[in-house]
């Protein structure tokens, strides 16, 4: 099965913005979408429990809180985003050790270059890493705003430092 | 003696798909005892090889974290609900041995 993060423009510029503003701690949240739908469409922004620049952790209350509400909303978490803000936006071993929502589409964002974001996304199933294409939609008409990021749509042709495998 | 237990969808491969399931159990580590005799091989995924709950699994007992009202000694009793979440973390560089310590 050929996998895709769609992903609205808006959705995906408050994430970056999120990722900015804690940077350079890590940022993290979810977004929930309707369950079976794999549309992300409500954003929840997280605390970061750790509050480091290379580790990151949900509050186990807030979780709880996130996590119910999503039931009562017959949501699931669609998207879990984290930021890494001094390495590439690729899951590091921890990343991968600690995915623990299989449905879930795993986007990373990178701060660590002031003006250029880097945005990817990866499915990580039982310690297997895919990475997926990320489809934006309802873009700005601003034909610069795009240029601001960086997708990584190929693992093949994007260089990264700092792979899980290393 | 009857305890509801809310699975996470990672270990509903246990419970063949069921999210919530019954339990028994006077503490939190008989019932995983409990669930493990029901659904063997799910207690390996919630406790470590050292006796201890697994740092990065969520146990929630009536909507309190287990780990601030008594861990796996916890006292339960019928009716009380308990809920598993996988904690969500991560980060860019794999200090995990450096927070297992920081307990």
């Amino acid at each position: 099965m050929y996998a895709v993060l769609t992903i609205d423009a808006e959705i995906l510029e408050a994430i970056v913005a999120h990722a900015r503003r804690d940077h350079p701690d890590e940022a993290c949240g979810v977004v929930a979408g309707k369950i079976g739908s794999d549309r992300p469409e409500r954003l929840v922004e997280m605390d970061n429990a750790e509050r480091s620049s290379t580790f990151y952790r949900f509050d186990s209350m807030e979780q709880l809180r996130v996590w119910r509400e999503m039931d009562d909303r017959d949501e699931e978490p669609v998207v879990i985003y984290h930021s890494h803000t001094a390495t590439g936006a690729y899951p590091s071993r921890t990343d991968v050790s600690y995915a623990g929502e299989p449905g879930a589409h795993y986007l990373l964002v990178s701060t660590r270059d002031p003006e250029l974001t880097e945005v990817r996304s990866f499915s990580i199933v039982e310690g297997a890493v895919t990475e997926e294409p990320v489809h934006v939609v309802n873009a700005a008409v601003d034909p610069h705003a795009v240029q601001k990021y960086l997708f990584g749509q190929s693992p093949t042709t994007v260089d990264y430092e700092c792979p899980a495998g290393a | 003696m009857s305890i509801d237990v809310r699975i996470p969808t990672i270990l509903r491969s246990f419970t063949g798909g069921a999210k919530a399931v019954q339990g028994t159990g006077d503490t939190l580590a008989d019932l995983l005892a409990d669930l493990d005799a029901q659904y063997p091989g799910i207690k390996g995924r919630l406790i470590t090889e050292e006796g201890a709950l697994h740092r990065f699994v969520n146990v929630y007992v009536n909507d309190e974290d287990v780990r601030f009202h008594g861990g796996l000694d916890a006292k339960l009793n019928s009716g009380d609900s308990v809920t598993i979440l996988p904690a969500v973390a991560g980060g860019a560089f794999a200090f995990a041995a450096a927070h297992a310590l920081r307990r």
